[in-house]
């Protein structure tokens, strides 16, 4: 059976699967049954300086795709609304009670080294694993000069990292926002200002949805809405991809990277960590559908490490990294074709219709005696994808790679790139 | 069966049966309408085929991913207008069709996982809420100043005029019967389409206006084709079935026989269904939809025993595969390959029946050598098929086989004079009425516009 256990920038946890800083970890109450339920860590709900902010009600917009309910997620709710001291007292509690677990403490307090000389030492005396710096908290709090509003500048990321390395012994996390151009760049930051690992994304700018009758962007509060953080399933692959820019960044590589955003399932997970992730933190799944989906990703994780004779984390963490390259080092000679397997084909016209419309016209409809039929017209087809991709039945098209016997040719060297180099 | 001792009982014959609050229940709607919700997920299973063959197996052409469509993105109003443009009787169609022998079967899912989407629910999903906002999407064009005869006001009939009134014709229906409707009102099980929707359907559809209906006006009786031909434009024979078969066996008049058609008639017409005297012992006599029906609707009124004989195998019943489920279970008990050979009657009463025993021969007839048995029986009916009468009216277009001859168009040898429905051939299905009625409105459209054009020219 897979050992499934990580350390993580020094911080120890049964498993990767945590709990990310939210409402699922605002309370003793929360994390404990979390912790039941299997998680190997949380990141508390972000503590700031009293007094605590107020929310509002309603809080929470959510795209509903094709029946499929919270395919998307969207808050307007700011840092803990709760007193410091209560935070601070149940967290040294939980750590009591659950020592194997990671119980990182998120921090968002105004950018003034005063203000984190002050909260630091009160974090580290609840004996919690490390601290998480959130410059990622889209909304609020960036009004405010916090979160995001630090995390676009790169300066300050380095800065306030700094600040926290130099009063606490504990491991810095920094968070990430997604809301900036290029995410190397407080990447880069963060690690000059002496972080141990960084953690991404949080949530991403949005507007989830408009009211149509109340004319006004949901969630609707009053007759009015606010510009929320998106999360949820739909944001996994900008979370990947930008969690595979710092992996594969020279100035960053080897600096540990907590994955965030749209992880649902033991899969979701491993796509992460194949991508450089340490851990990964978990947050609209769990609101969702509760706490005991842990369940699933660990066994399914531990299964399907067995499967691939994985005997620890680190036997794939980053395995994809390599493979992560930019478009021009593709191999343009590289070439599939769309396969329908007839026995498994429902006739559905979905590929058809898909290729007709809007590709290269490659697969024929033909309709006789023995009813509709779909098949590919090789010469025509330029190996999209678009047909799989459409396709509802499980595995009745697919990709097969045409042997061209070329070598691997890619646009830096191709004749019609004016600007190519000559073949070595 | 021990002797003959039941023919020297006296036939149990009684009403209520059962107590009220059960037969309300059971005769309520056979199948509960999709809640919005389960709406929503059951629109979300529709692939929105190419060229989907699902519309291409319905009889009336709807544009199913269409319609579902609009399910699944809420607009419900558009769904619905998309099935009554094809169909204007796309509310009892999604509840009667038997969807599981033409759209949904054609559905790919069924290929794919055995569970079609439920198109029939999701129309019913639709329709339903357009009805249910009063909302009359249809208008008819400027007065034509054309006048058409259409006889008989079941679905064929009412679907033509429908239709015809939309392009601003005048039409004045003729229906034997008390009430419009046809099968819908008289015919169609209880439970499929329970209280009022039929006539509420029909309010909707004459909604559109320029529509007349003269109930109690027979062609043959009231009136003739002669001058039905002479006074309107056109005529549109919609007559159904309105005879019955028989069993193809002396039949001596027995109290307690009767023609499932009648009994499901007087049943759908009463609304203290537990007033209905219903034997203890029940045969119905056939294979196909009435057989079904009526033997259904005799269980829930309370008989004990019901038996449905029919002269063949379940594959050959013209009862789906669906429908014979249904019946049983609902109790009925299906006996195959057994042929009526004379009625026991005892005092004037029916008190059983004698079949023989069949099997099928290598070209699929029926062959009578394996002996016969009896069923006792305290009611007995008769659902061995209905067919077409035709009129006493002189000048009649030719029929052949027991059904008008009419081509692609639905005009009969007869100019001026079209048909459609189950008076001429074809599946007996409501939905293919409707179908039978829209191609008439078309063609009687274009046949008198061409007609006014050579005026003209
Ligand atoms: C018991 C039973 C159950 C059925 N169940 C189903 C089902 O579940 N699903 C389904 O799709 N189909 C079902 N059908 C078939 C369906 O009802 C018919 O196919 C459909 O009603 C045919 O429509 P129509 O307009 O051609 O005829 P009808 O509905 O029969 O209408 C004909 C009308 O013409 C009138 N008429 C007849 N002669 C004259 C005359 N000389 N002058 C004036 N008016 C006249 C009649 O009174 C009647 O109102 C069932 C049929 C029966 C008998
Ligand atoms: C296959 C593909 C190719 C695209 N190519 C271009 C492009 O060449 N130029 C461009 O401005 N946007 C391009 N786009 C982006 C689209 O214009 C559009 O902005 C994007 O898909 C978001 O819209 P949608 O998800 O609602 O379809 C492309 C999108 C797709 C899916
Ligand atoms: S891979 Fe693309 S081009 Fe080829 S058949 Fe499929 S959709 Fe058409
Ligand atoms: S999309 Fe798939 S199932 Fe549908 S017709 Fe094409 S190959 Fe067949
Ligand atoms: S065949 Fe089935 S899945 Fe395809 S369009 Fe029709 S209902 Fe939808």
């Amino acid at each position: 059976m897979a050992d499934l256990r990580v350390d993580f920038a020094g911080i120890k946890a049964p498993n990767p699967f945590w709990l990310a800083s939210a409402p699922p970890t605002d309370k003793e109450y929360n994390v404990v049954r979390a912790f039941r339920a299997g998680w190997g860590g949380v990141v508390w709900k972000t503590l700031g300086e009293d007094p605590p902010i107020v929310n509002v009600s309603s809080r929470y917009g959510a795209v509903t795709y094709n029946g499929a309910r919270v395919a998307g997620f969207s808050n307007i709710e700011l840092i803990t609304d709760r007193p410091l001291a209560v935070n601070l007292r149940e967290i040294k509690a939980v750590k009591r009670d659950w020592p194997d677990r990671a119980l990182v403490v998120s921090l968002m307090v105004p950018c003034e080294e005063e203000s984190w000389r002050r909260i630091l030492p009160l974090v580290e005396d609840t004996g919690a694993d490390g601290i998480e710096l959130n410059f990622g908290c889209p909304h609020g709090m960036s009004e405010r000069g916090m979160g995001s509003a630090v995390g676009q500048v790169p300066d300050y990321v380095e800065m306030v990292t700094r600040w926290c390395k130099q009063h606490t012994r504990m491991p810095v996390i920094v968070k990430l926002t997604p809301n900036i151009t290029d995410i190397r760049a407080p990447a880069r930051a963060a690690k000059r200002g002496g972080a141990d690992a960084v953690s991404l994304i949080n949530t991403i700018q949005s507007i989830v949805a408009v009211d149509l009758d109340a004319m006004a962007p949901e969630p609707v509060v009053g007759g009015q809405g606010s510009h929320g953080g998106y999360c949820g399933p739909a944001v996994k692959p900008i979370a990947l991809r930008m969690v595979a820019e710092i992996a594969r960044d020279p100035e960053t590589s080897g600096l540990p990277i907590s994955g965030i955003g749209g992880i649902s399932t033991w899969r979701d997970a491993a796509e992460f960590i194949a991508l450089g992730a340490g851990s990964v933190q978990v947050c609209t799944a769990a609101m969702h559908h509760g706490f005991r989906i842990v369940d699933d990703m660990i066994a399914g994780l531990a299964n399907w490490m067995d499967e691939k004779s994985h005997g620890v984390i680190e036997d794939f963490s980053g395995r994809a990294v390599r493979n992560f390259v930019n478009w021009e080092a593709l191999d343009l000679n590289y070439k599939t074709v769309a396969r329908i397997d007839q026995a498994l084909c429902i006739k559905c016209g979905l590929c058809h219709i898909a290729c007709e419309d809007t590709s290269h016209q490659a697969i024929a409809y033909e309709q006789s005696e023995a009813g509709r039929r779909f098949s590919v017209i090789d010469a025509e087809c330029v190996g999209c994808n678009l047909c799989y991709h459409v396709c509802p039945v499980e595995n009745c098209i697919t990709m097969v790679e045409e042997v061209s016997g070329k070598p691997k040719l890619t646009w830096k060297h191709h004749p019609n790139n004016p600007m190519r180099e000559a073949a070595e | 069966m021990s002797g003959d001792a039941f023919l020297s009982e006296e036939p149990d014959i009684a009403s209520h049966r059962r107590d009220e609050a059960a037969l309300v229940c059971d005769f309520a709607d056979a199948h509960k309408p999709l809640s919005p919700d389960a709406a929503l997920v059951e629109a979300s299973r529709c692939y929105f085929c190419f060229d989907a063959p699902c519309t291409a197996a319905c009889p009336t052409g709807i544009d199913v991913p269409g319609f579902i469509r609009g399910i699944a993105t809420g607009n419900l109003k558009g769904a619905a207008l998309k099935i009554l443009e094809e169909n204007i009787f796309g509310g009892s169609c999604a509840r009667v069709c038997p969807t599981e022998i033409l759209c949904e079967r054609a559905c790919v899912r069924t290929a794919q996982e055995e569970r079609p989407v439920a198109i029939g629910a999701l129309q019913r999903r639709a329709t339903d809420w357009l009805m249910a906002r009063n909302l009359q999407p249809f208008t008819a064009a400027p007065a034509s100043g054309r006048r058409i005869a259409v006889i008989g006001a079941g679905p064929a009939g009412l679907a033509c005029a429908h239709r015809l009134a939309r392009f601003g014709h005048r039409v004045e229906i003729f229906e034997a019967r008390a009430k419009p409707g046809g099968l819908n009102e008289y015919g169609i099980a209880a439970y499929k389409l329970p209280d009022d929707f039929a006539e509420r359907e029909i309010d909707f559809i004459l909604g559109i206006g320029h529509i007349a209906i003269a109930t109690e006006k027979a062609l043959g009786r009231d009136l003739s084709l002669a001058s039905l031909r002479r006074d309107y434009d056109a005529v549109f024979l919609a007559l159904g079935q309105a005879g019955v078969n028989a069993l193809g066996i002396e039949e001596t008049p027995l109290a307690g026989v009767e023609d499932a058609v009648s009994f499901i008639a007087r049943l759908r017409q009463s609304k203290d269904k537990g007033s209905l005297p219903i034997g203890r012992r029940v045969v119905v006599i056939g294979g196909g939809n009435t057989a079904i029906d009526a033997a259904t609707q005799a269980r829930l009124l309370g008989a004990e025993e019901v038996s449905i004989v029919y002269r063949r195998g379940p594959a050959q019943m013209s009862a789906t595969g669906d429908e014979q489920a249904w019946a049983e279970t609902h109790g009925v008990g299906i006996r195959h390959f057994a042929a009526p050979l004379r009625l026991l009657g005892a005092g004037g009463r029916v008190r059983g029946v004698v079949f023989q025993r069949t099997r099928l021969d290598a070209n699929g007839a029926v062959v009578l050598d394996r002996g016969e048995f009896t069923l006792p029986a305290d009611q007995v009916f008769k659902a061995v098929g209905q067919r077409f009468v035709l009129p006493e009216t002189e000048g009649f277009p030719v029929v052949k086989g027991g059904r008008i001859v009419v081509d692609a168009k639905r005009r009969t040898t007869i100019a001026g004079v079209y048909a459609g429905g189950d008076c001429i051939a074809g599946l007996d299905l409501t939905v293919r009425a409707v179908e039978d009625g829209k191609i008439a409105a078309e063609a009687i459209h274009a046949d008198l516009s061409e007609a006014k054009e050579h005026a003209h020219g």
